[in-house]
């Protein structure tokens, strides 16, 4: 593996002053389940690795007086035990619990997801649809950025050398709101997402749907917020129909590629199959509060 | 075998003897062996498919104080440039050593270049950095229309197609061709009623064995060198070894560890010839892993194939003509399994008229190596298919349609032999009535069923059993165990001397404490091994009589030994073993039995394995909902390990015919070479695997033991294949039914 | 430059130097001579080399060893009472759970983990669980009947 230094800072305000002073290219670790392995093939490379477990709230969630307050270094495993998160954002959770296996949920983490920025990551399109936000600390202070914003490409987003990400906010949902998440993966476990979608419905007392958000992941760069397809349900009591017109939006705003995964024509129709689903789920789960 | 027999242990379901140390990990595997002083090394791997070595320049890691030693092609004694010169040179083991270390051209993605030592794994890996190649890349060939092209590049530019009516005079990239006839075929097909014929294919899978290779050597000059690894053939390693570096066989002692799979896999050498030429130059011990990334790029695959056949019946669902034509990807040197293929594509049937043709492609994927009844499943796969559509075009049930037409004793093979008794038809009769078969289909399943056929062999197996002067004592075998084989072992004996199983400890011995094993393979263990071991028990039986005539001063003839007991005819008296063994050293010393025999009259096993599948029909996933495996065993030593081979066999198949295959870019590089990507399959992905033992007795075996090792891994690809086309309502002719494909096909039917 | 940590293994302080890119599987291995727990392909794919790392399973191959100070991990050798087999140990070995027994390690400390998390499982619940560990021999099927019947007969105990 590379040359590393290790560090594991107990203050945000080490951290940020390890990160702007570095010499060699950092590396944040919180779960590690995607760095080591990056790691593995630099050979002859340097890297700081810069572990943020260690920082107060970074492995916490708490419920604010208008948001979740999650903590990025939280693994998934202590996310997906939280039964009142999965209460009020079961598809957040559901997407948590389908990264990897046990053991990969033992360490991963929601923020680690976030950050590694994999077109394919499963929590992204649930985050998305829940409005959440990054709250981002560097040498200059704070800032928030959407989630949808934070992600600038395959395995980039938008935190400075001196940044890391402190919190990922999750406002409350409005009334008769739920949100789902499904993905398509060849077996029933362990697979990278070949497609992904989360769908977050309010629906008014008769049953009719008035607002949404949909998400799509592992079919363009980044995750991407689907507007069409939202609209598609939106006003409607998610009919048949709607649920196909949400279908084809989803698949319309597909921009996937063929890999080992699965095909361009592939990704393109199976993420308007989980839309649709997703979105009969989410409604189910309103109509159960 | 005469009659059913009455066993006191043979049938029970007793705790392995090697348990206690695998379930505490105390057990030690390949890698689990470290020596004092002991350095790694790392290999250099091709990142091309296929290229020339223009230049391999190690003169940078010779310099760097890290490097303790350098191995690249040259330093295999018997087929270097040196031996190529004074005509010493072994022309049998050239692909073997061109494959572990590449001779001036690489020929796939991950061949092995040139490998180095050094006092860590991290240092090893990080200087092989230090090594300068230069490719002259070359266009690769990845699979069988490609290679056999008339425009394809040639991999190997001496290689002539063997077996042609006329001798090849161009290079081909087909080393071989073999055919095999019974009857007339003309005839046969002109006698149906209705004839289906079809072309599958079938892609590259992997064993998956969860070990990766490992070894650990230590070259010794003065006295034999030692090599440590996990191998279902250690005798092989010990041959190998020493035909590459031009050593005799009592230069070399080479200790099985225990072993974390095989299937097939571990029959070969690639990181033991290496690391003992480190251990020589370096003179430390010297440690080798391959990575999982290493063990799918370059260890030995299974061949991916094409095959057409052709199948007539007639309307009384008699099979009057079978033909097939079978290409095997051997990987980048010749010898695929295509000849055991060709052997067993139709044996499930008894049927006047056969034509077979097979072939042997070379391509730039890492040369083939055995996998579960190796050739047979992808054979199988595509008789299977086409019987079961013929099945269904003459509206017979597939189990009836396969009993109208199933081998049985005296069936004429097309390979040679007439069968002896065997277990098809026990089989069938077994699925028809068994729980699953008789349960309805449900809504939305679709139902497949198949049968398999195996020869399974005998050969070569030594065994000493010692005595202790307690009664208790040592099973030495040579047969590494991979799947539980001590305790049948163990039980073998212990029937025939009547004591308890725990108190004989089997052990599998290096090579220099027992005598020559062929490899744990063909499912010979249980059935060759065990037959030594029952000749070795017998052996120490004439003893204990004789020594026990001895105390009593009678003749051996007047002395009979029955449960444990001996017992003098001529009177009452009696003497456990424990006793006999205890009073050893008054009548001529410890007590020893011995078998070194060359096992014949294996048992071929059959097998006939029901699928019920699930298909989402919006996203093409498939789901295994119901599996059945019926085998005949001829007569299973402990059932448990008995129904595990008939799983594990099932599931491997499972994956073979659902989602498992090489995935390579156009240039030839792999790109799903982890377990993320090559999917097998897991523990959430199945129900239960139901086994049900069918017992058919081999004669040639006392117990009547036939091997179950690789049968199992025949029947899934095309049960797994017809559940789903039931399941879909469309023909399936290419594996694996991966769900991009399977929603292909059910668009193009919408 | 190697970093001096202090942890405690199986109950056991144990102090190690590594390098902060060794992952603790290879200190558990290589430097601690701890090869019960097997690498099947250091990605975290396989499961073979499972511990449970402060009361969470997790892939050894997936943690630093640097990560392992101050921490308290569990390894199969720390499963068995000196030579009292654990419950879950016997019934892999009543039911011949294993065939070639390299992923058992894996799966001894995952079934621990999960019947301490999960004291009654369905068979879907243990067959999802267990999903990281992967067996190539076995088909799965005896190791979830030896999981279900050591959690019974836990169950009975407790």
């Amino acid at each position: 593996m590379v040359a590393l230094t290790y560090h594991a800072p107990d203050s945000l305000e080490e951290a940020v002053q390890l990160l702007s002073t570095a010499r060699q290219p950092v590396k944040l670790l919180s779960g590690g389940t995607d760095l080591i392995i990056q790691m593995q093939g630099l050979i002859q490379d340097e890297r700081l690795v810069v572990d943020v477990k260690k920082i107060p709230g970074m492995r916490a969630a708490d419920w604010m007086e208008d948001h979740l307050r999650l903590g990025p270094s939280m693994s998934c495993a202590q996310f997906t035990k939280r039964q009142d998160i999965q209460a009020v954002f079961p598809g957040l959770v559901e997407a948590a619990y389908l990264i990897g296996s046990t053991q990969v949920q033992g360490r991963a983490s929601i923020g680690g997801n976030l950050c590694n920025a994999s077109p394919a990551a499963d929590t992204i399109p649930a985050l998305i649809v829940n409005r959440a936000a990054c709250l981002i600390q560097g040498l200059n202070g704070t800032r928030r950025v959407n989630v949808e914003d934070f992600l600038t490409g395959v395995g980039q987003q938008c935190l400075a050398s001196d940044e890391l990400l402190v919190a990922i906010e999750v406002p409350n949902p409005a009334a008769r709101t739920r949100d789902a998440y499904l993905r398509f993966i060849p077996r029933t476990e362990m697979d990278i997402a070949v497609a992904g979608a989360a769908v977050s419905v309010t629906l008014d007392d008769t049953g009719v749907c008035t607002n949404a958000r949909v998400a799509i992941g592992a079919v363009a760069p980044t995750a991407i917020l689907v507007p069409s397809a939202a609209d598609a349900l939106i006003g409607t009591k998610l009919e048949d129909d709607a649920l196909l017109a949400a279908a084809a939006a989803s698949s319309q705003a597909a921009n996937p590629i063929s890999d080992r995964r699965g095909t361009v024509e592939f990704r393109r129709h199976v993420v308007g199959v989980l839309t649709k689903r997703a979105a009969k789920i989410a409604a189910n789960r309103v109509g159960a509060l | 075998m005469s009659e059913a027999r009455e066993f006191k242990h043979i049938g029970q379901r007793t705790i392995r003897p090697d348990g206690f140390d695998k379930v505490t990990g105390k057990a030690n595997y390949g890698a689990d062996l470290s020596l004092p002083g002991m350095i790694w090394g790392a290999i250099l791997r091709s990142p091309h498919a296929h290229a020339n070595i223009k230049k391999l320049d190690v003169s940078r890691a010779e310099a760097s104080p890290d490097v303790l030693a350098i191995a690249t092609f040259e330093d295999f004694p018997s087929v270097n440039a040196a031996a190529q010169r004074d005509g010493t040179h072994r022309e049998g083991m050239m692909d073997t050593a061109c494959n572990i270390l590449a001779n001036q051209k690489v020929l796939y993605h991950g061949h092995a270049v040139a490998a180095i030592a050094a006092r860590s794994q991290a240092a090893a890996i990080a200087a092989l950095d230090l090594i300068d190649v230069e490719y002259e890349v070359l266009t690769p060939v990845l699979n069988i229309d490609d290679a056999i092209s008339a425009t394809a590049p040639i991999l190997h530019e001496t290689m002539m197609t063997q077996g042609l009516a006329e001798p090849a005079t161009e290079a081909s990239n087909v080393s071989a061709r073999m055919e095999l006839k019974k009857g007339d075929i003309e005839a046969g097909f002109a006698a149906a009623d209705v004839i289906v014929e079809r072309a599958y294919d079938t892609p590259t899978v992997h064993q998956g064995y969860i070990e990766p290779h490992a070894t650990t050597v230590v070259f010794n000059d003065n006295g034999p060198s030692m090599i440590w690894c996990p191998t279902q053939g250690h005798f092989d390693v010990r041959a190998r070894v020493a035909q590459l570096l031009n050593l005799e066989l009592g230069q070399i002692k080479v200790v099985a560890s225990e072993i974390g799979g095989g299937f097939g896999g571990k029959t070969t050498v690639y990181l033991e010839p290496v690391a003992l030429i480190l251990s020589k130059k370096s003179g430390r011990p010297v440690k080798m892993e391959m990575s999982r990334g290493d063990v799918f790029r370059a260890s030995g695959p299974a061949s991916a194939s094409q095959s057409r056949i052709k199948v007539g019946a007639k309307m009384d669902g008699t099979i009057t003509a079978m033909q097939a034509t079978l290409h095997y990807e051997a990987g980048a040197f010749q010898g695929s399994p295509m000849g055991p293929g060709c052997m067993t594509v139709f044996t499930p049937y008894d049927v006047e008229n056969l034509y077979v043709e097979g072939f042997d492609v070379v391509v730039n994927k890492p040369k083939v190596a055995a996998y579960r009844a190796p050739g047979a499943p992808q054979s199988e796969f595509a008789a299977e298919m086409a019987v079961n559509e013929l099945a269904k075009k003459i509206g017979m049930d597939p189990i009836e349609f396969r009993l109208k037409n199933a081998a049985k004793e005296g069936t004429q093979t097309i390979y040679g032999p007439k069968l002896k008794v065997v277990g098809l038809e026990a089989c069938l009769e077994a699925a028809k009535s068994s729980p699953h078969y008789t349960a309805p289909i449900p809504e939305n399943v679709g139902r497949g069923l198949a049968a398999g056929f195996w020869f399974n062999i005998g050969g070569q197996s030594s065994v000493i059993i010692n005595l202790n002067p307690d009664g208790t004592g040592t099973i030495i075998e040579g047969s590494p165990d991979i799947g539980g084989s001590r305790a049948s072992m163990q039980m073998m004996a212990a029937e025939i001397l009547g004591v308890a199983p725990s108190s004989l400890n089997p052990i599998v011995a290096d090579t220099e404490h027992v005598a020559y094993n062929q490899t744990t393979g063909g499912s010979r263990t249980t059935f060759a091994t065990g037959m030594a071991v029952v000749e070795a028990a017998e052996d120490i039986v004439e003893q204990l009589k004789a020594r026990a005539a001895a105390m009593w001063n009678v003749t051996a003839e007047q002395v009979d030994f029955k449960d444990g007991v001996a017992q003098n005819l001529s009177g009452e008296d009696q003497l456990t073993l424990a006793e006999i063994c205890a009073s050893a050293e008054k009548t001529g010393g410890q007590i020893s039995g011995r078998a070194n025999i060359n096992a014949r009259g294996a048992g071929p096993s059959f097998a006939v394995h029901i699928c019920d599948i699930k298909v989402d029909k919006e996203t093409g996933k498939t789901d295994v909902v119901r599996y059945t495996a019926i085998q005949d065993a001829g007569k299973a030593i402990h059932p448990s390990y008995v129904e595990g081979q008939f799983q594990g066999g099932a599931v491997q198949g499972i994956g073979w015919a659902l989602n498992e295959e090489y995935v390579y870019s156009k240039d030839g590089i792999m790109e799903n070479a982890g377990f993320l990507d090559y999917r097998i399959p897991l523990a959430s992905d199945l129900p239960e695997i139901e086994a049900i033992i069918v017992e058919v007795p081999n004669s040639f075996h006392p117990f009547g033991v036939r091997g179950v090792g690789e049968t199992g891994i025949i029947p899934p690809l095309a049960a797994v294949g017809t559940a789903v086309a039931e399941a879909i309502g469309q023909p399936i002719s290419s594996l694996p039914c991966s769900p991009p494909k399977i929603l292909k096909l059910l668009m193009a039917a919408r | 430059m190697k970093s001096h940590i202090s942890t405690t293994i199986n109950g056991d302080s144990v102090e190690f130097l590594c390098e902060p890119s060794q992952t603790l599987l290879q200190v558990l291995r290589n430097d601690l001579g701890m090869t019960g727990t097997k690498e099947g392909c250091g990605s975290g794919d396989c499961g073979a080399c499972s511990v449970i790392f402060d009361g969470e399973l997790v892939c050894a191959c997936l943690v630093l060893g640097v990560e392992a100070q101050g921490a308290a991990i569990e390894t199969v050798e720390g499963v068995a009472a000196h030579d009292q087999l654990h419950v879950i140990q016997e019934k892999f070995l009543e039911h011949a759970a294993l065939q070639c027994g390299i992923c058992t390690p894996g799966l001894i400390v995952s079934t621990k983990a999960l019947l301490e998390e999960n004291p009654s499982p369905t068979e879907a619940e243990a067959r999802y669980f267990l999903a990281g560990n992967l067996c190539r021999c076995t088909g799965y099927d005896k190791i979830i009947k030896a999981v279900m019947d050591a959690a019974a007969t836990m169950r009975q105990g407790a």
